[in-house]
Order: structure tokens, then sequence, then C-alpha cells
């Protein structure tokens, strides 16, 4: 038991952060969530860098994805959900009593664990979001649409039928192109919930390639379930265990030399 | 859901399903029996056995006991018990007082016209006394006129009426209640507005007559206090339920994750309701709107007892009106059984099973189209 | 690329499209609300005073419009009587058929589809059809064929009557009890199934023993729906066995019937004076309201507690 296999990383050193990266931008401080009597986030701190990728960690039920919903407010949707504690962005409390939810929405996009394309065409999927923020003017939808889906890799395979179903791409395509929808409007943040568990292992790694190269402009947060993906595409790592935050640090930290007995377990495979 | 493996072994089982599965045959017996027996009724007139002339072909005394008795029954209009009991020689005082009716027979050029033929039934005809063609529905009188053209019109007029004012109405609360309304409130809103459903059609109706008749007359100030209007919107409480159970169902099924995604991109749930949740079930909500007409052109006690009931061929929604399944529950009390009046009742009640079984046929097609798609690609 | 966007968040945008909208669907949800309560308030403010125990236990005389003598009990007899009657048929055929279809029937096969779409048409058939229908099947076909089989020289069972109008109902109220069994049988858990077929029981054996009575209450419920919805119907009844007036109780299947809806139908339109004869007709409408409103009420209350614990099941 002794005998630890590391996972093949790249250390963080070998993928240098953007200028200006890692300065905090989302703060969380002593977050805790509640659905009705049963408390499923447990004072949780933690503070996370502008432009790099954080990833959330832990076995099921440990509260990652309901800590990442925290932070652009869809848990609103959920009855009997309670939250003390703070979420700031840019410094900006997010669950004040005046804060305009659909605002916030717009600079603290999320991809789902279901690639969830509406049932709409391709070019109207990402030209949604567009339309909701007042863009009008086609041209600049056009151009826009298409740097998304650049953005998102997938414009050379679709845009020979932009104006076909999107339900009918494979299930890797419609998860760029639930990624190039979100990227359209240019949130500050991107939240990923899982985003590549419903795909094969090529369309994995297309999706990981594409998140790393997203990093140069946005700040992501990915929760996943499959700790090689963490330890590949993401800067620093929260590693959560029934809803408490265990430990938090770069992700070479984490997977090479964690503090907490808990953390080596996960990694390592013990448990999870 | 179920058990799939037999049990072949065990006898009694093997009989026990079998008579399950008999049993379970019913509903298509049903379905086949009403068409069958609806149109049974109905079917010497297609095939031209009956004539509603006012002058019918006097059948001579002396030929009375060579005719069947159906026959005769029907000739000297008698119900079947009123000729059950009547001895022979009344029944030939019968016969000859036709015969001598035939002498002062009406002196009236339309006399003879077969008047169930198909076109006096479909198209306007110039009747003696009137001075151009007309669409009309006058059973009891000289010259027995059965064009169905006015009942048609009331029908489809309440039934717009209805449609016009319970569609939005019903929409509006299934968006509502699907995609706006807090869970909560949806627990309380969603029984309540199903309680409309268990008010019987008669109440409506009642409701109609008595006590809306009069406030909107004083509305709207028209002349007739009972009409289309009054009937199409009293139905329209009838159909209110239908539209919005199965709009509301429809808007359900669409999964949740579409609004979701539209919600993480910054829309309002309004929003996300009416641009990605009302076109994926948009098939959905026609087929309540196409279920809610056939609700609507069917229901009786509503039309019977608020709309009037003179069919008259009138486009003003103020205007009294006559739709067919009120004429048929009106008129068969007093048809005479197995005579033409008695069989075009049928006729047009066939007509309206024929209507609303495709109705139902293509909604329910529609509907279970919409969850095929949706749930497959979930 | 243009710069991400850094939207201010900290103040609410009001937003009139949204606002407007939402006001105006809850607005339509409000004006059904209201529609289903002014019914109620009327009925019940001006049929509250007239009803009585003297009311609903009086045999009505010939003149049943005259608000003092008149009562409603052979109506009330009536609709109770043909609706019973209905239950016996309606419930063993729809509950079996609800087993068939989900215990036995192979989902895709082209009968089940057959039978789900003709249970499907049956709900959507209007209900003046089924009256002619009930006439010219059960009263016309049936009824007339019982009598030359019994050699009845008058029409006994080839006329209109309880067990025509009740068989008409029957035929009605059908798809109601086959969809709510339906439901009641898809909400007991596959794995109580599978432990009684594991301990050896029979198919049948399962489905009697242990599905049926897990699925009593959602049966239960739709019977009630069937009787509730079976006891306001007037149209299907107004050829098959109802009369105007009758001067003694039904005793015989064979025998016609007085009725509440058809009842409130005829007070209200055929009344020679409406004025007097509102009290009584409001108070009618009440008891039949009543009647039927109780049932739904039962069967919303059982519903809603069989899917709390179907949902705490799964």
């Amino acid at each position: 038991m002794a005998e630890i296999t590391l996972p093949k990383i790249s250390p963080t050193e070998l993928r240098p952060l953007a200028a200006g990266a890692g300065a905090p931008l989302i703060e969380i401080t002593d977050l805790s969530l509640y659905y009705g009597a049963s408390k499923a986030l447990k004072n949780i701190s933690l503070s996370l860098g502008e432009k790099v990728v954080t990833a959330f960690i832990g076995p099921s039920g440990c509260g990652k994805s309901t800590l990442l919903r925290c932070l652009n407010r869809m848990n609103d949707l959920i009855d009997n959900v309670r939250i003390e504690g703070a979420v700031t962005i840019g410094g900006h409390d997010i669950n004040g009593a005046n804060v305009d939810v659909i605002e916030l929405r717009k600079r603290v996009g999320m991809v789902f664990q279901k690639s969830n394309p509406f049932p709409k065409s391709i070019y109207e999927n990402v030209a949604y979001g567009l339309r909701l923020h007042g863009v009008k003017d086609k041209s600049e939808m056009d151009g826009v649409v298409e740097q998304s889906l650049r953005g998102a890799a997938l414009w050379d395979e679709v845009k020979d039928r932009l104006h076909s179903s999107a339900l009918g791409l494979s299930g890797g395509q419609q998860q760029r192109l639930c990624i190039a929808r979100a990227i359209a409007i240019r949130p500050e943040i991107i939240l990923m919930d899982e985003p590549a568990s419903a795909l094969d292992p090529i369309a994995t790694t297309r999706i990981e390639e594409l998140i790393l190269e997203l990093k140069k402009e946005f700040t992501i947060v990915i929760v996943t379930h499959n700790m090689q993906q963490a330890a590949r595409i993401s800067d620093y790592t929260a590693f959560f265990y029934i809803g408490e935050l265990i430990e938090f640090d770069t992700t070479t930290r984490i997977f090479t030399n964690p503090s907490k007995r808990q953390t080596e377990d996960y990694v390592t495979g013990r448990f999870g | 859901m179920g058990i799939r493996r037999g049990h072949r072994a065990h006898p009694g089982e093997w009989l026990a399903e079998k008579f399950i599965f008999l049993v379970s045959l019913t509903a298509i017996l049903m379905v086949f029996l009403i068409f069958a027996f609806v149109t049974r009724e109905a079917l010497p007139l297609i095939t031209g056995e009956v004539s509603s002339a006012a002058v019918q072909p006097v059948i001579p005394v002396a030929d009375m006991d060579k005719i069947p008795a159906e026959k005769l029954r029907i000739y000297l209009e008698l119900t079947p018990s009123q000729f059950a009991t009547m001895d022979h020689d009344t029944k030939k005082l019968l016969m000859e007082t036709k015969v001598e009716g035939a002498q002062d027979a009406p002196d009236n050029k339309d006399a003879k016209i077969n008047t169930i033929e198909w076109r006096y039934l479909l198209f306007p005809y110039q009747w003696s006394g009137y001075d151009k063609p007309v669409y009309i529905w006058q059973p009891v009188s000289e010259i027995k006129k059965y064009n169905i053209i006015p009942i048609v019109i009331g029908s489809i007029k309440t039934t717009l009426i209805a449609l016009f004012f319970a569609v939005p109405l019903a929409l509006g609360a299934a968006i509502y209640v699907s995609q706006l309304a807090s869970p909560k409130l949806k627990e309380y809103i969603k029984p309540a507005i199903e309680m409309l459903s268990g008010i019987p059609s008669v109440v409506a109706g009642f409701f109609a007559l008595i006590f809306m008749a009069t406030v909107l007359q004083k509305v709207f100030g028209y002349e007739s206090r009972l009409n289309a209007f009054v009937a199409g919107i009293a139905l329209g409480f009838a159909i209110i339920p239908v539209v919005f159970s199965i709009a509301e169902d429809a808007l359900t099924s669409v999964p949740r994750n579409f609004t979701q995604a539209a919600l993480a991109l910054g829309a309002s749930r309004w929003q996300a309701a009416w641009q990605v949740v009302l076109p994926a079930a948009l098939p959905g909500v026609f087929a309540a709107i196409v279920l809610g007409f056939g609700r609507a052109i069917g229901e009786t006690m509503i039309v019977l007892m608020a709309s009037g009931n003179a069919s008259i061929m009138s486009g003003n929604i103020f205007d009294s009106a006559r739709t067919i399944t009120a004429t048929i529950a009106a008129e068969l009390a007093e048809a005479v059984f197995g005579g033409d009046h008695y069989r075009i009742l049928f006729l047009i009640g066939a007509l309206l099973f024929l209507v609303t079984f495709l109705t139902n046929m293509a909604g329910e097609l529609v509907m279970n189209r919409l969850k095929g798609k949706l749930e497959g690609k979930k | 690329m243009n710069s991400v966007n850094t939207i201010d968040f900290r103040t609410k945008k009001f937003r009139a499209g949204s606002f407007f909208f939402t006001g105006l669907t809850g607005l339509a949800t409000i004006l059904i609300l209201a529609i289903l309560a002014t019914i109620l308030t009327d009925v019940v403010y001006n049929g509250w005073g007239t009803l009585s125990w003297h009311f609903v236990s009086t045999i009505p005389k010939k003149d049943f419009f005259d608000s003092k003598t008149t009562g409603v009990l052979p109506m009330i007899i009536g609709t109770a009587s043909r609706v019973f009657v209905m239950t016996l048929f309606v419930l063993p055929i729809g509950v079996i058929t609800a087993i068939y279809l989900t215990e036995y029937a192979p989902n895709t096969s082209v009968i089940t589809r057959i039978i789900r779409a003709a249970v499907n048409n049956l709900a959507g058939v209007p209900s003046i059809v089924f009256g002619l229908f009930g006439l010219g099947f059960f009263v016309n076909f049936v009824g007339k064929n019982l009598d030359v089989l019994f050699h009845h020289p008058t029409a006994v069972w080839g006329q209109p009557a309880i067990i025509w109008a009740s068989l008409t109902l029957a035929v009605m109220t059908m798809p109601v009890v086959i969809v709510a069994t339906e439901e009641a049988l898809k909400a007991v858990p596959q794995g109580l199934r599978e432990a009684s077929l594991a301990l050896g029981g029979t198919k049948l054996q399962t489905i009697i023993k242990i599905v049926l009575p897990q699925a009593l209450p959602g049966i239960l419920t739709g019977g009630i729906l069937a009787v509730s919805r079976a006891a306001g119907e007037v149209a299907p009844i107004l050829f098959t066995g109802v009369a105007y007036y009758m001067a003694s109780l039904p005793q015989h299947l064979t025998d016609q019937f007085m009725d509440l809806g058809y009842h409130v139908f005829v007070l209200s339109t055929q009344s020679p004076n409406i004025q007097q004869t509102e009290p009584i007709l409001y108070a009618t409408v009440l008891v039949l309201l009543i009647l039927t409103f109780a049932l739904n009420l039962v069967a919303i209350f059982i519903r809603s507690n069989m899917r709390r614990k179907m949902r705490s099941l799964h």
C-alpha cells in the first residue's frame, strides 16, 4: 500500500500562466448550504484565481457540483435551499439582496454535465445568448458565432451545416457547441460541471485541449470525477469530502504531495 | 413495467392471462360498436331506403298484410309500442286515412321532394315561398328541411369562440404553472384548475343561462340574451382544463436542462420559457388545441342551454345559434322512431363521431411523437 | 477577440418584457381560478338557503317547480343508482384492461397500440354520441333482442332504463378507470414483483397478492373519478333512461329514473316561472356539485398521497 503510483501529470510550471493570472477573482467565505435541514456544504472558504483552471474533485455527493452552482446561483432554482456565508466575484457579493441574477449569469457562464443544446439550429444555439444581450446586427452576429465556434474548435466541422439541427451532432460535438454557446457572450468565468463525463476518450481529449486554450482568456472552474483529467488541465485543485473542503492547493501539490491523508487516499484511488 | 416471463406451465395462469387479454379488447370493441351502431341507425338514409317527401307514395289498403310490419309501422308513423298494442282494424283505419289524406295533399311544389338527398342536406335550395336559395334546418314543418349547414356553422361558431376565449387563458396558465410559478404554488394551483373539469357541463350550462347571460348582455348590450357568444364562453370553461392539462404536460416534458442552459446564459425565466421551452413543446401545444377543439365541438349540455338554439345562418357571434350536439339532444326524443328525422340525427351524430375521432387521433399522434422526440434526446 | 464582459450585477434591472409577460400568464391563471370561484360562490350563495333536509328527502309531486313542496330525493336516488350500476361494470373491465396493459402487454406490439388508441379515442367521443350509441346499441339492439329471447309481448328490456344508462356511462368512463389504474400499477416498485417471483410466486399470484393491494388507492381514485364524472353527465342518459317525471322511485333495473343533472336542465329550461324556480334550481345544482366535488376532492387527496409515497419509494 505504501507504493503510490503517481498519475502522469504535467506540472504547473510547464504550463505558464497568462499575464496577471492567479489574482483572486472569486472569494468564497465560510459558505454553508442547506437542503431543508441537511447541511450539504460545510463552512467552505476558498479563493479562486483569475485566468487559471481550478478543478473541484471528490467522491460523488461531496458537494463539488453544488458549490459550483453557488457561483452562478443556479441553486436558486431548487426549493428549500438556504445559503450562509458569502461568495464575491470581483469583490461584489453575488448573494446580496439587490443582485441581478440574470446579469450575474451573463458574467458567469456554465457548461453542464450532459450536453444540452437547444432543439434549434447550430447557429441559433450560439446566437441565442447574443440575442439575450441585445445583439441585433446580422453581420456582427455572424462574426461572433464563427469566432465562438472556432474558439470551441468546432467551426471546421459544422461550418457547412450551421442551419441544421444541433441535435444531429455527436455527443462530443454537442458539448463543444455548448461551450461555444457559453463563450459567445464572453463571460468572465466559465463553470464546467463534469463536461466530459458522458464522452468517449477522443472527444474528452478535444474538450481538455479546448479548456487549456480557453484558459488564456477565461477563468475556469471545473468539476470532475476524473482525477487524471484534473491533473492534466488544472492549475489548482480543491478536494471535497462530504460537504467539506479538505484541501486546496496547486494541482501539482495535491497530486504529488498532499498534506491530508484523505486527499492522498482519494487521489491514489483508495476510495471514491 | 410488468413482468415479462411467461408461466405457461400453469394451465390456470394461462387461462387467466387469456381472459385478461380478452377483457382488455373491450375498449377496441366499444369504439367499433359505437361506430357501427350509430351509423347503423343512419344507414337506411344513406342507402336511400327512407324518403322524407311530404307526399309519400300511398300504399293501397289491400296491400296491408303484404308489406313487412316494420315498414308498415314507419309508414303509419307509429312508435313501436303504439304499433304493438294497436289492433289490426285500427291500423287498417289509419291506412284508409292515409289514402284519403293523399287526395288533399298539400298544394306545394316541394311536397314530392325527398329532402334527405345529399344535395338538400348540403346545398342551398329555393323552397317555394322563398325568393332565393337558402340553407334551412327545419325538421318539423310541412316540408321537412334538413340542410345541415346552419347547424354545422352553429357548432363551428360556438367552438371557435370557445377556443379564442379558452386557449390564451389555458396556455398562459400552463406556461405560468409549469415554468414560472414556484413548485409550492404549483402544488395548489394545478389541482384547483383541474377542479374546473369536475364541474359537470350541465352546471356550466346552468351558470351560463342563469348568471352569465344576464351579465354579458349588460356588458355588451346585444339583443338576444342567449347566443353563440354566451355559449362559447361557457364552452370555454369546459375546455380550459383540457387545454391546460395537455399543454402543461407538454411543457413539463421538455427536459429541464434546456431551461437551465438558457438561464445559465443569462436568460430570464420568462425568456427561457418563451424562447426555449415553448418552441420545443409547440407540437404538444398544438395537440392541446386540437383536443380542446374536439371536446368543444362535442359538448352538448352547455350549448343546448346557453346558445338560444335558433338554427339561423349568421356570422354574428351575438346571434343565437344551434349546434349539431344540441340539435340531436333537443330533437331525438320527438323524432319518430325509425323515421327520416330520427335517422338524420344519427347521421349527424356519426359525422360528429368521425370529426372527434380524427381530431383525437391527430392530437394523440402529435403528442406521442413529441414525447418520443424529447425523451429520446434527453 | 474582444475582452470578457465584466457586467456589473450589483443592482437589479427592471425588465419590462419579462415583468409584463410573467404578469400576463399569472393573470390568465388568476382569471381561471376566478371563474371557478365565481361559479362555486354563485351556486353556494344562492343555493345554501334553500337546501334543507326536507329538500333532499322529499319525493316531489308532478309539479316539481313549486318551491314549497318540491324535493330531490328521486333524483339523488336515480343518479346514485345509475352510477352504482355503472361502477359494477366499469371497474372490473377497466382494472383488468389496465392490468393487461401494464403487466402483460408487450409494449411495442400492434395490438397494445390499438388498445391504447381505442382507450384514448373513447375518452374523446362526445357524450351525446354515447347517448346515440346507448340508444342504438343497448336499447334498440341488445334490449330488443332480449325481449325477443324472453318472448315479452311488450317492451321490457327494449326501452330506456337504468341498466342501459349505466352501461352507456360505463363505456364512457372506461378510459378514466384504465388510465388511473395504469398509473397506480406503474407506481408499484418493480422490486416487489421480483421479490414475489423470486419466492416462487406465479405471475398471477404476484399481481393479485402483491401488486393490486399496493395499487388499491390508485384504483379507488380511478373509480371515484369515473363516478364523479358520470354523476354529472346528462347527454349520455337523455335517450337511454332518464325520465322527466316519475311518481315513484325506480324498483328494477329496467325502470326509468329521474336524475339530478337532468333535473337541473329541466328546471332551468322548462320552468313556467324562472324567478320562482331559481331557489330550488340553485339548491339542486348545489346538491349535484357537492356530490361531484366531494368525490373529486377525495380522489385528489388519495392521488396526491399516493404520489408522495411513490416519490419516497424511488
